[in-house]
């Protein structure tokens, strides 16, 4: 039950290759977090393990999930949730329907579904927003449901792209600690992509992304 | 992908090439046609067309500008691009004949006319109320395209930095910001002058009779009972294919030897000239006439007996509404109408969903805009005749086909923009919670989308009921529309019947353009982020 990346690089379209081949092995409960300059290719990291690299992009090396490489699946075959910066949330649907929309479909029948919906609230310290118009929910609250709606999925990862970055400081090492808190007790390897040095120092480990070595 | 492609071109390209080609069929070794009235016709259909063109660009600069200064002005637009060619061109005959109701408003107090005065105005030989009822209909589509153009340029900006030089915002609009917008208007003009050179309701309606433009003298002949006419009326359409073709190389040449002169006039720097601002008084006119030809319909229709010169009808009823037959013809452009855009809707989205699947753009552009490039008579006939051999009888079914080539381009049109600014992060999100491609399509883009839908809707409908031409030559006569029955009952005795039928076809574009506005509204009355996403 782990993420490993295994010499993993990418080059945009008719560009140079974005950075130095990287590995990393994300055992369960475990946060790496990707630092790097802005431009080196963060996002499209993300991009890459999360399955919607856009067209032209050239990948090399393996994404393995649980011993399977990943390449050539389907996002939505991936079991990767994504948390992402501002943790938009779709704004046609109520709260509790977008977290429907992402629970498995192994719960069945209208009721248990409530129930789960309920409970996630519960735990998101929201109870009773279900009926609530995502646009009215503030920045952290938005945030807590976003990391629900991820956790509804069941999935096998999560990917954080510089999620808390625009939260004012005071509260980050709370959102920050009740995100790692879940990935742990649920022991869902995770991989965050920030700028903060706060979540640096919290995560399990950290990596650096560097300019490729001069070839030739 | 490849799938995709085909289907356009089955449903959009073939026929219009099959058409010309029918057409070119028809027409060939046939002789010149020696037809009195030709030489004048031909000279109406080039004054008119480039005339309601070149005018309506010229009006459409500084209106566009005024208009962007004053975003609640807008709503004014959609009206005026709603309401069929054929009631506007009913409602301005009304008003502007001269036993119309302007000269009732005037008469006999300021004007001494007893009688309705001995004077020319709908049918003018010139065909000047022709171009200024084409006129009212283009310059919304050209403001429309214009602002839309300008979105992706820093008007604002650039604004700021020309004033500050010491232009005055008509003069910055006019050097600055309007040549970076011209490029987006040449397709739109093309297609303004396309469907000002082939124009046949409106021609029927406000052009000169005796003798008629080229378009119209084509539409007789095509419809004649002698069948010996066929040959002479391809021929002609070729003839108006021709003038079309050369009037675009023109005016390709003549932008470019424009541009050059402009550019020698903006190195000048002037910043004297008028300092009259026109737009208000252009705007004021057109609403204005708009307005009392829509006023003009609604008073004949519900008039008992109005006698000139009275201002008013001397009493109201709705007579005319109770027996007059215009159910089954409002039933049957509600019901081309549902079909065409339905299909028009259904094609928009399996081109765009393809093109997000494959990850793809489909280059097909021109294919789509080609049926509003060729001037109609040119090729409808020809395609009548096509769908004869397919085995598809003139009927209901060969108009639904026929207006799926008017209609489809713009709701595509209208579709796209939205669809391509739809956040990628919200399909992503859906993907990463493991919803598939169809999950996806059907909870997220098409709810996130659906005031772009209702509006790409209601502009199909209304281009559907907009359609003469293309319901009187595939359905040979025996399809009736509002646009079809208004324009025949307008050389009746009746002007209360015709009044009627011009109404209802304007009114139903424009429920269609209210529900467009409403619905989203109405979906999303508890979705704050929603708002404005029509």
């Amino acid at each position: 039950m782990s993420l490993i990346l295994d010499h993993v690089s990418l080059t945009p379209p008719g560009g140079q290759r974005l950075f130095a081949p990287l590995d990393a092995t994300i055992a369960p409960g475990e946060v790496l977090c990707v630092t790097g300059p802005s431009g080196i290719g963060k996002s499209s990291l993300i991009a890459l393990i999360g399955g919607f690299l856009p067209r032209g992009f050239r990948a090399e090396g393996r994404v393995l999930l649980n011993g399977v490489d990943l390449a050539g699946q389907p996002p939505e075959a991936r079991r990767i949730s994504l948390l992402l910066q501002e943790a938009p949330l779709f704004p046609h649907l109520s709260v509790g329907d977008n977290l429907a929309f992402a629970l498995t479909p192994r719960i069945k029948g209208r009721a248990a579904r409530r129930e789960a919906i309920d409970q996630a609230l519960e735990q998101a310290a929201l109870p009773g927003f279900a009926g609530r118009d995502p646009a009215t929910l503030s920045g952290g609250q938005r945030l807590r449901v976003s990391l629900m709606r991820a956790l509804l999925a069941e999935p096998a990862a999560l990917l954080l792209d510089e999620p808390f970055s625009r939260l004012d400081p005071p509260l980050r090492a709370e959102f920050r600690a009740f995100v790692f808190g879940h990935l742990v007790a649920r022991a869902i390897p995770a991989l965050i992509v920030s700028h903060d040095a706060e979540d640096a120092a919290t995560a399990t480990r950290c990596c650096a992304l560097a300019p490729p070595a001069p070839s030739g | 992908m490849v799938f995709v492609a085909a289907l356009v071109l089955v449903l959009i390209g073939l026929p219009v090439l099959a058409g010309l080609g029918l057409t070119l069929a028809q027409a060939w070794g046939q002789g010149w046609p020696d037809l009195p009235g030709l030489a004048v016709g031909l000279r109406l259909t080039l004054v008119t067309g480039f005339g309601a063109t070149v005018l309506s660009l010229a009006v459409s600069v500084p209106l566009a500008r005024w208009l962007w200064a004053r975003g609640a002005a807008r709503g004014w637009l959609a009206p005026f691009l709603a309401v069929p060619h054929a009631a506007l061109g009913l409602g301005l005959g009304f008003l502007l004949a001269p036993s119309g109701w302007l000269v009732r408003l005037v008469s006999p107090w300021a004007t001494g006319w007893d009688l309705p005065p001995q004077l020319v105005t709908i049918g003018d030989p010139w065909g000047i109320t022709l171009i200024l009822g084409l006129m009212l209909k283009e310059v919304p589509f050209l403001m429309l395209v214009t602002l839309a153009a300008a979105v992706n340029l820093p008007v604002a900006r650039v604004m700021a930095e020309g004033r500050s030089l010491g232009y005055r915002p008509g003069q910055v609009w006019l050097r600055l910001i309007w040549p970076q917008l011209y490029p987006s208007l040449r397709l739109p003009l093309f297609i303004v002058l396309a469907f000002s050179l082939s124009v046949v309701d409106m021609a029927l309606l406000l052009g000169p009779s005796h003798p008629p433009t080229l378009a119209v003298q084509i539409l007789r002949l095509f419809t004649a009972p002698d069948p010996a006419l066929q040959g002479p009326a391809a021929m002609l359409s070729l003839l108006l294919l021709a003038v079309m073709a050369g009037a675009v190389g023109l005016w390709i040449g003549v932008e470019r030897a424009l541009a050059a002169l402009a550019r020698r006039w903006l190195r000048r720097g002037a910043r004297g000239g008028w300092r009259l601002d026109a737009a208000p008084v252009l705007a004021v006119s057109g609403v204005a006439l708009g307005t009392g030809a829509a006023g003009v319909l609604v008073l004949w229709s519900l008039a008992t007996r109005w006698y000139f010169p009275a201002a008013l009808p001397e009493g109201l009823s709705l007579a005319t509404w109770r027996t007059a037959r215009w159910v089954a013809p409002a039933a049957e452009t509600l019901l081309i109408g549902a079909a065409v855009t339905l299909a028009a809707l259904l094609l928009a989205l399996i081109w765009l969903e393809a093109e997000d699947r494959s990850g793809r753009r489909l280059r097909l552009g021109a294919l789509i805009a080609l049926p509003l490039l060729v001037p109609q008579i040119g090729f409808l006939q020809g395609l009548a005749t096509g769908y004869l051999h397919l085995g598809l009888p003139p009927g209901r079914v060969a108009v639904i086909w026929a207006e799926l080539l008017f209609v489809f381009p713009y709701v595509l049109l209208a579709l796209a923009g939205p669809w391509r600014a739809l956040e990628p992060q919200q399909v992503i999100a859906a993907a990463s919670l493991g919803a598939g491609p169809w999950r996806r399509l059907w909870r997220i883009k098409l709810p996130l989308l659906a005031g772009p839908l209702a509006t790409a809707a209601a502009i199909g409908f209304a281009v559907s009921a907009a359609q003469f031409l293309a319901v009187l030559l595939p359905g040979a006569g025996r399809v009736q529309v509002l646009a079809t029955e208004a324009v025949a009952l307008a050389s009746g005795a009746d002007r209360r019947l015709s009044a009627l039928h011009g109404l209802l076809l304007a009114a139903l574009p424009m429920i269609g353009y209210a529900a467009a506005l409403w619905l989203p509204l109405w979906l999303w009355r508890d979705r704050a982020a929603m708002k404005g996403a029509a």
